[in-house]
C-alpha cells in the first residue's frame, strides 16, 4: 500500500465524512426528533429547540403506553421464540444438507430459495383468511409461523455452509473412537458449529424483528401486535398534531438495542455471512 | 489384539460402480499388513470398511473371530488415523488423546485417564506440548497426537489411512521409524493404506497389492519384489521401476532391442509356443562392463547408446531409449497409465555403480544375469517365471523373522518394566 500524501489523506477524510454524514444523517435525524416538544416539530430546526424527554414518557407512561409497551413485549417474545424455533430446524435440516445425499435434497434447496424470495404482500390476504379461519389471527403464535418463513431459508443456507466447512473426518474419528452418531455431533461438531449457530440467530432475530407486513395484517390488537406494526398506530394529543415525535421516540427505543447487539457482535456477524464464502 | 479376516468382500456403489471386487484377505494377530496400490484401486474403501465407515455390500469381515459386518464402527474397537489427522481443534492435546475414553463414561476414573495420556504421549514424544491446540502444533506433531488418540484406546487393531502423505519427505522418513516402533512396541495387528510403494515396503509384514478393486498379490515385500505374480505388480514394487523390453522368441534365442539372450531349458518349457513376451530386469541387475574385469559366465553382454544419466552420489541412473514392438507398446501403455505414470518415451533405467564414468550421450557397455530376468506373458501379464515355492520358503522366513522380532520387543519391555 502506497503511504497516503496528506493531500490523498484529506481527500479521504472528507469522503468518509460525506458517507458517514449520508448514512447517518437521517439516524440522528429521528434520534432528535425524539427530543422535540410536538409543537415545535415544525419549526424547521435540525436539533430540538427544548430538550424534552416528553415523548418518551408519553409513549413508556402516558397515553400511548398501551399501545407500545405491549406491542415491544410481543416483538421480544415473538421474535426470540421464532428465531429459536428457526434456529433448532435449521441447524438440523444443514446438517443433513451438509453431510447426507438423500432424495429430494435439491428439491429442499429450491424450495428454501423459492420460498424466500416470494413477495410477502401476495400472500398476507389469502393467509388472513386463514387464519382468521382457523383462530390463529391475532394471535402470537399465528405470527410466529409465517416468520418461520422468512427466517428458515436463510438460516438453512447459512449453516449448511457452516457445516460443510467442518471436515466430516471429525465425526468419523469420533465414532471410530467410541462414539454414538449423536455424540459425534454434539461433542465434535457443536463446538464448532458455535460460531455459525449465533450469526444464524442474530440474522433471523433481525428478519423477524423487522417484519412490517406480516404484523400489521395479521393482528387487530395489542395481543399479538409488533412493533413496527404498532408504530403505524400511534396518534398524537389531539387531530391536528402529527404523533412524529412520539414516533421517532418509539424508533429510538426499538432501533438501538439492535445497534448495540450489531455493534457488540459485528465481527462474528461478518465472519458468519463470509464464512461459506471461500474455503479454508 | 485380535486377527482380522476378510471372506471375499465386495463393494459396489449405488450407481453401480464396483470398487472392491471380492478380495480375501486373512491378518495375523499382531501383524503389520500394507494395502498398497495406486490411486483408485480401492484401497481406502477397503479400510474403510474394515473400520464400519462404509457398507460391505457382500463377504465376511471376521474380527476376532466374530462376524463384524453389521456393527457400528464403535462397537469394533479398533482405533484409525485418518490422512489429515482429524483432530478435534476445540480441545487440547491432552483432550483429543483423553477423548476416546471420555465418551466411556464412567469406566475411567480421572486419574486412570490422566495415566493412560501420559503413557501415550510418552511413547510419542509429546509430553511437552499436552496442553496445547492442535492449530499451533506441526505436521508431525499433530500426525502424532492422531498416533496418540489410536494408542490410548488399547484397541484391538490400528488402522492407519495414507497418514504420511500430507508431510514433508524428510518428515515423513522419521514418522515411519515412529510408526514401525510404535507397532512393533505394542505388538498390535496394523492394517495401512498407501500409495508409496516405498512405505509399503519398509513398513510391512506383508503387502496386498490392489488394482482397480482387484488383489494382485499378498506377500513379504521381499517376496513381492522378487517374484510379482505378474506385470503389474513387477512394475508397482521397486524404485526405480523395473524395466520392460519386449522380447521375439526365435528358437533358442530371445531377442530384446538391445541384446540377445539365449533361452535356457527352463525358460523354454515356460515359453510354451509364445512369440512375443514382454522381459522384465530391475534398474539394478545391470553392470558396467568396464567397471569389471571379466563379465561372469553366462551373463549377457551389450553395447547401447546412453541418453540421460543422473548421478545420485550412491548410484549413477543411466536412461537408455529403445524401440519397443508395436504388439506390446499398447499393453505397456495401459500398464503405465495404471501406475499413475505418464511415460512419454520407451526408455531403459540401469542403476550402476556411482564409480561408473557413463555420461550423456556416451555408448556403454553393459552387462546382466539373465537368471534375474523374469518373462511375462504379453496378453494376460502373468509372470511365466514365477516360482511359487521360492515365494512360500521367503515369506515363512519373513513370518520367523516377525515373530522373533516381537518376541524380542517384548522381551525388552518387560526387562524395562522390572
Amino acid at each position: 500500500m502506497r503511504t497516503m500524501t496528506p493531500k490523498l489523506r484529506i481527500w479521504w477524510g472528507v469522503i468518509t465524512v460525506l458517507v458517514l454524514v449520508y448514512a447517518l444523517f437521517p439516524v440522528f435525524s429521528i434520534i432528535a426528533t425524539s427530543f422535540k416538544l410536538p409543537s415545535q416539530l415544525n419549526l424547521g430546526t435540525f436539533l430540538p429547540k427544548t430538550w424534552t424527554w416528553s415523548n418518551y414518557e408519553q409513549i413508556l407512561t402516558g397515553s400511548a403506553k398501551d399501545l407500545f409497551l405491549p406491542s415491544l413485549r410481543n416483538s421480544i417474545g415473538i421474535s426470540l421464540i421464532a428465531t429459536a424455533i428457526a434456529v433448532v430446524l435449521a441447524t438440523l435440516a444443514a446438517y443433513a444438507i451438509a453431510r447426507l445425499d438423500f432424495p429430494g435434497k435439491r428439491l429442499i434447496l429450491t424450495t428454501a430459495l423459492g420460498v424466500s424470495i416470494f413477495p410477502v404482500v401476495s400472500i398476507v390476504t389469502p393467509l388472513f383468511n386463514l387464519w382468521r379461519n382457523i383462530g390463529l389471527y391475532d394471535t402470537w403464535l399465528g405470527l410466529i409461523i409465517p416468520y418461520l418463513s422468512l427466517t428458515l431459508p436463510i438460516s438453512i443456507w447459512t449453516l449448511a455452509a457452516f457445516f460443510r466447512q467442518i471436515p466430516w473426518e471429525l465425526e468419523q474419528a469420533a465414532q471410530v473412537d467410541g462414539a454414538t452418531s449423536w455424540q459425534a455431533f454434539r461433542k465434535a461438531i457443536v463446538p464448532l458449529a458455535a460460531p455459525g449457530v449465533f450469526t444464524t440467530a442474530l440474522i433471523a432475530f433481525f428478519i423477524a424483528w423487522n417484519d412490517f407486513v406480516y404484523g400489521i395484517s395479521l393482528t387487530s390488537t395489542s395481543a399479538a401486535r409488533p412493533v413496527p406494526a404498532a408504530l403505524a398506530f400511534f396518534t398524537g394529543a389531539s387531530q391536528f398534531e402529527e404523533p412524529t415525535g412520539a414516533i421517532s421516540a418509539a424508533a429510538v427505543i426499538v432501533t438501538v438495542p439492535v445497534v448495540i447487539l450489531v455493534l457488540l457482535f459485528q465481527r462474528q456477524i461478518v465472519s458468519g455471512l463470509t464464512q461459506g464464502a471461500v474455503k479454508g | 489384539m485380535a486377527a482380522i479376516t476378510l471372506k471375499d468382500i465386495r463393494k459396489t456403489y449405488g450407481d453401480g460402480f464396483e470398487a472392491v471386487k471380492g478380495v480375501s484377505l486373512d491378518i495375523a494377530d499382531g501383524e503389520f499388513v500394507i494395502l498398497v496400490g495406486p490411486s483408485g484401486c480401492g484401497k481406502s474403501t477397503l479400510l474403510r470398511m474394515i473400520v464400519g465407515l462404509e457398507d460391505i455390500t457382500s463377504g465376511e469381515l471376521t474380527i476376532g473371530e466374530k462376524v463384524v459386518n453389521d456393527k457400528a464402527p464403535r462397537d469394533r474397537h479398533l482405533a484409525m488415523v485418518f490422512q489429515n489427522y482429524a483432530l478435534y481443534p476445540h480441545l487440547t492435546v491432552f483432550e483429543n488423546i483423553a477423548f476416546p475414553l471420555r465418551l466411556q463414561k464412567g469406566k475411567f476414573t480421572e486419574e486412570q485417564v490422566r495415566e493412560k495420556v501420559e503413557f501415550a504421549a510418552n511413547t510419542l514424544e509429546l509430553q511437552d506440548h499436552l496442553q496445547r491446540k492442535p492449530a499451533n502444533l506441526s505436521g508431525g506433531q499433530r500426525q502424532r497426537v492422531a498416533m496418540g488418540r489410536a494408542i490410548v484406546r488399547e484397541a484391538n487393531a490400528f488402522l492407519f489411512d495414507e497418514p504420511l502423505s500430507n508431510l514433508d519427505a524428510k518428515l515423513r522418513g522419521q514418522m515411519r521409524t515412529e510408526i514401525a516402533r510404535m507397532q512393533r512396541r505394542l505388538g498390535t495387528t496394523t492394517v495401512y493404506v498407501t500409495h508409496d510403494q516405498t512405505e509399503a515396503m519398509t513398513l510391512g509384514d506383508r503387502v496386498a497389492v490392489l488394482r482397480k478393486g482387484e488383489l494382485q498379490q499378498v506377500a513379504s515385500p521381499r517376496g513381492l519384489y522378487e517374484q510379482p505374480v505378474n506385470l503389474f505388480v513387477a512394475g508397482f514394487i521397486g524404485s526405480p521401476p523395473m524395466n520392460f523390453l519386449p522380447g521375439e522368441v526365435d528358437g533358442d534365442t530371445l531377442h530384446l532391442p538391445v541384446a540377445d539372450v539365449p533361452i535356457s531349458s527352463e525358460l523354454k518349457e515356460k515359453l510354451g509356443d509364445r512369440k512375443l513376451v514382454i522381459v522384465g530386469l530391475r534398474p539394478e541387475h545391470f553392470e558396467d562392463a568396464s567397471l569389471t574385469k571379466d563379465a561372469a559366465e553366462g551373463t549377457v553382454s551389450f553395447d547401447v547408446n546412453v541418453d540421460v544419466t543422473e548421478w545420485l552420489g550412491s548410484d549413477l541412473y543411466a536412461y537408455i531409449p529403445f524401440e519397443t514392438h508395436a504388439d506390446v507398446a499398447s499393453k505397456l501403455e495401459e500398464l503405465d497409465r495404471d501406475l499413475d505414470g505418464e511415460g512419454m518415451r520407451t526408455q531403459m533405467v540401469v542403476a550402476l555403480d556411482s564409480e561408473s564414468r557413463v555420461r550423456d550421450g556416451d555408448k556403454a557397455s553393459l552387462w546382466f544375469d539373465p537368471t534375474k530376468m523374469m518373462v511375462f506373458d504379453p496378453e494376460g501379464g502373468e509372470n511365466l517365471t514365477y516360482d511359487a515355492d521360492k515365494v512360500r520358503e521367503v515369506d515363512q522366513q519373513n513370518e520367523q523373522d516377525r515373530k522373533a522380532s516381537i518376541q524380542r520387543a517384548q522381551e525388552r519391555e518387560s526387562a524395562k518394566a522390572s
